[in-house]
């Protein structure tokens, strides 16, 4: 099979609007007659059911917290990016396009990011319209704040919880649609396996955490919305919930699975402080927009922060990159930090850490300036550490944070299996090597609110007339039956080891092998020790209760089982991928002054893999690339 | 630190449960609370006996699914802080923590310490949107909103739906909760068209599943975003209007 992007032909500023027209309708009173699918209610599934049912299509939402309301776009703290150009300071759809195309190391698509910069702006225009309340001027006009890799200020903030009220902004819209009937909610449920027929996406099997039941549901499309995958870190700032479970399931039924190497690692997020640690936190990078980020300049200074005089500190970012300083973009602010603590010049526990501080500014702008704009972020984080930030510098350190690989889709955000589009952070689309700060948000809604409810109806007006799959077919029992088997196997294991205990190790490994810095003997060791771990955690997991009640040990079992398979293909892709772009930083490659060197000549391409059996390498094949508006440089934020 | 915890166990919504003791004896101050639970489920998984079952899933404060009463206060002693933003350091070596869901006929128990919030959506279904569907709005800039406007409906909108209010108030009501929404969205221009049909749709969804509220104002002082009772006033100012320009009926 050939991936075809179907991205249409064109100027790059006509593609999308030319596309919109060129799509097939369904007309209003045919829209009813279909039946549509979402699983994951954040940002992306929020927005695209709520928006679907508005057209008139029947919608069946998944998600597995209790309420839509709190999926994990919730916690997004910092901002949504749009091309505005408020600010007056040269911002337009092509400069966030181009900033957003080079913060991914020219590793996405141009077409893809194009139209996400286009349609930035409406999305702001229809969260204002359902009531989020975005920080304003004093003149009643939205405000804006600057974020890494952009030297404009686009990003559009509510507090430090722009996430939450985008999200229920959403959440509000698609429980309007809920009282109308147009949707239906299934919280509390969780996908455990997609369902192919004659080559296409028909439903998927669930469970019903509550009770236990196995479940069919039929569609006449399926949209995935189900977040990214860096919980197979273990350690990591997305919600403990947060799987791979069904993007994965997906893939072994046929949907390719592209670029899984790239994984963000977020560079403020507070350190780690034991064995028991559960998960990390994310402070905010709009921290960095007053906060300079320090470490001593003597390896092994056990002094106080606010002991260590100005001249004994080294302000590595703004010493590196004088022109971005302390915001340049997330791979490069993590990896620098990593190379002063591996100096031995860290500061946290076990040197893992460095200073976020803020001393500077608050003798600039005043403590209520700093609290009127990070207070609530501060608070959490002297909630967790105990430390005052307004006192004493935050410490910080790296943790994987998001996932720009994901299921691979087209122009059309259909995957490779007809009739199954992939949204939001579940598919590869717009990062490439590496996201932007504050460009999350607006992908998930690009996707939910404007891009998805065009681009689906084109699939299904060909399918008019043919009527969602019954669930009595052969198709739905054949994959319920698997699903239930799995479960009982997970049950039935009786070993001696929590999952958790599994998942840990798991996540050690891959933080060691394919974290922040990946080479080739590491990711060859990794290769042989997570199929080891994967064998041990079938005949040694310890899954307590039964499968016919609310069971959470076994939801995180089949969670981690899933994991512990798309930790291999992680590393695999890693190790495939001989050069260094964005996030993805193998050691081999290189400049000089150690930034990551890509290799345009033979990796200009999307990896997109194909499942090929359980046992079988699964299959490479490669989306080449092709920049027609910008031209492909070595990033430099110096 | 020493712990002895006293833990509310519950098979099924139907089951009858009980308190269940447990002894901890290496709890260290910097875990969270939620993870001092995850340290006694893996030794509970690997002695073989079931983990207790909680809500929680960002462990951030913001999504709202921790919801545990400890020492009959919800989310535990510390103002302003769910419970996975409590931190042991706030207790003392050898205390004796009592911990349980939310009670509250509104929220039935489903397993152990978790239960099921799900008339806080119907709330919600009752009005607590703007009717606007996908691409019709206007251009942000056009409507300008007072700095002091855009704070006030920010501090209502702050509400993370844990349930927090309701478990705590001896009424179980859920004023606060209601009347963070209404109000987020009557101070908003955007919302304006709608408050009146708005405010009397989720005040009669509010009382067909939760108690009245009589102002004990428990609900501010466990809310972990600290949000006011000044904005049940509010809306209860929004009701009286919004129901006095009705038709007899209403």
């Amino acid at each position: 099979m050939t991936l075809e992007s179907k991205v249409p032909a064109g100027p790059l500023t006509e593609k999308w609007s030319r596309h919109k027209f060129e799509l097939k309708l369904v007309n209003p009173a045919n829209k009813r007659r279909f039946e549509v699918i979402i699983v994951g209610s954040g940002l992306a599934g929020g927005a695209a059911a709520a928006t679907l049912a508005e057209a008139g299509y029947n919608v069946k939402c998944f998600c597995y917290q209790d309420s839509p309301r709190r999926a994990h776009s919730i916690a997004a703290q910092g901002g949504i990016n749009a091309s505005k150009n408020y600010q007056n300071d040269g911002d337009s759809v092509f400069r966030l396009f181009y900033d957003t195309v080079k913060g991914g190391d020219f590793r996405s698509r141009e077409a893809n990011v194009y139209r996400l910069a286009e349609v930035s702006e409406a999305i702001i225009d229809q969260c204002v319209a359902q009531g989020v309340p975005f920080a304003r001027e004093y003149g009643g006009q939205l405000d804006n704040r600057s974020f890494g890799g952009a030297q404009v200020s686009r990003t559009f903030y509510a507090r430090g919880q722009t996430g939450q009220q985008l999200l229920l902004g959403a959440y509000q819209a698609l429980e309007r649609q809920i009282a109308k009937g147009k949707v239906r909610m299934y919280p509390r449920t969780e996908m455990l396996d997609l369902v192919v027929h004659d080559e296409r996406a028909r439903g998927i099997v669930t469970r019903d955490m509550v009770s236990g039941k196995i479940e069919s549901h039929t569609a006449d499309a399926v949209v995935l919305a189900t977040g990214g995958y860096v919980n197979v870190f273990f350690l990591s700032t997305n919600a403990k919930g947060c799987n791979g479970t069904a993007i994965w399931r997906a893939y072994r039924r046929g949907a390719y699975f592209a670029n899984p190497c790239y994984t963000q690692i977020h560079p403020t997020c507070i350190p780690v402080h034991g064995d028991y640690q559960s998960k990390l936190t994310l402070m905010s990078e709009s921290l960095r927009n007053d906060g300079r980020i320090w470490v001593p300049t003597a390896a092994g200074d056990a002094r106080r922060p606010e002991e260590v005089p100005e001249s004994e500190r080294d302000y590595f970012l703004e010493r590196k990159y004088p022109a971005f300083g302390n915001l340049v973009p997330r791979d490069i602010a993590s990896r620098a930090a990593k190379e002063v603590c591996d100096e031995g010049r860290g500061v946290a526990h076990g040197g893992l850490g460095v200073y976020l501080d803020f001393e500077d500014a608050i003798r600039r702008l005043g403590v209520e300036t700093i609290r009127d704009r990070y207070g609530n972020l501060f608070e959490m984080y002297e909630r967790i550490t105990g430390d005052d930030p307004y006192r004493t510098a935050m410490k910080i350190y790296p943790a994987p944070h998001y996932s720009m690989g994901g299921l691979w889709v087209d122009y059309d955000l259909m995957s490779t299996i007809p009739g199954l589009y992939v949204i939001g952070e579940a598919n590869f689309s717009d990062h490439g090597a590496n996201r932007l700060g504050a460009s999350a948000l607006m992908q998930g809604l690009a996707d939910g609110y404007f891009v998805l409810p065009y681009t689906i109806g084109d699939y299904l007006s060909r399918h008019m007339g043919e009527g969602p799959l019954p669930t009595d077919h052969a198709a739905f029992g054949h994959v319920e039956s698997e699903v239930r088997g799995r479960i009982e196997k997970l049950l039935s294991v009786g070993g001696a080891r929590t999952v958790d205990d599994f998942h840990r190790e798991l996540g050690r490994l891959c933080w060691d092998y394919c974290g922040m810095s990946r080479e080739r003997g590491g990711l060859a060791k990794a290769l042989e020790e997570i199929p080891r771990l994967r064998e041990s955690f079938w005949r040694d997991v310890k899954v307590t209760g039964a499968g016919e009640e609310l069971n959470q040990a076994l939801e995180k079992a089949g969670r981690v089982a899933d994991f512990m398979e798309l930790a291999e293909l992680m590393c695999r892709d890693a190790l495939e991928r001989e050069e260094s772009c964005g996030t993805h930083f193998r050691k081999e490659f290189q400049t000089a002054e150690g930034e990551a060197r890509r290799n345009d000549e033979d990796f200009t391409h999307v990896a997109a893999w194909e499942f090929t059996g359980d046992g079988n390498a699964p299959r490479r094949h490669v989306e080449e690339l092709e920049f027609e508006n910008v031209v492909p440089s070595q990033r430099s934020y110096k | 630190m020493k712990l002895h915890l006293r833990v509310w166990r519950q098979r099924r919504p139907d089951a009858a449960g009980a308190f269940a003791d447990y002894d901890l004896d290496d709890v260290s101050p910097e875990m969270s609370f939620l993870e001092m639970l995850d340290v006694l489920n893996e030794r509970l998984t690997l002695g073989g006996e079931e983990p207790i079952a909680f809500d929680h899933d960002c462990r951030e404060g913001i999504c709202g699914s921790c919801s545990l009463m400890i020492n009959g206060t919800a989310h535990g002693p510390n103002r302003g802080t769910a419970t996975c933003q409590l931190h042991m350091r706030t207790f003392a070596d050898g205390d004796t923590l009592r911990i349980e869901p939310w009670r509250s006929a509104a929220f039935p128990v489903l397993r152990d310490l978790i239960v099921d919030r799900g008339a806080f959506d119907g709330i919600i279904q009752a009005g607590g949107f703007v009717s606007v569907n996908t691409g019709s709005a206007v251009e942000a800039n056009l409507i300008p909103i007072g700095k002091p406007e855009a704070d006030l409906a920010m501090d209502a909108a702050a509400c993370i739906g844990c349930g927090a209010c309701v478990a705590q108030c001896p009424n179980g009501a859920a004023q606060l909760f209601t009347a963070a929404k209404v109000s987020q969205l009557a101070i908003l221009p955007q919302g304006r068209p709608e408050r009146a049909r708005r405010v009397l749709g989720m005040v009669r969804a509010m009382e067909e599943s939760f108690g009245a509220c009589s102002n004990f104002a428990q609900c501010e002082a466990v809310c972990p975003k600290s949000i006011s009772i000044g904005f049940i006033a509010r809306m209860n100012g929004e009701f009286l209007r919004a129901a006095l320009a009705q038709p007899a009926a209403d």
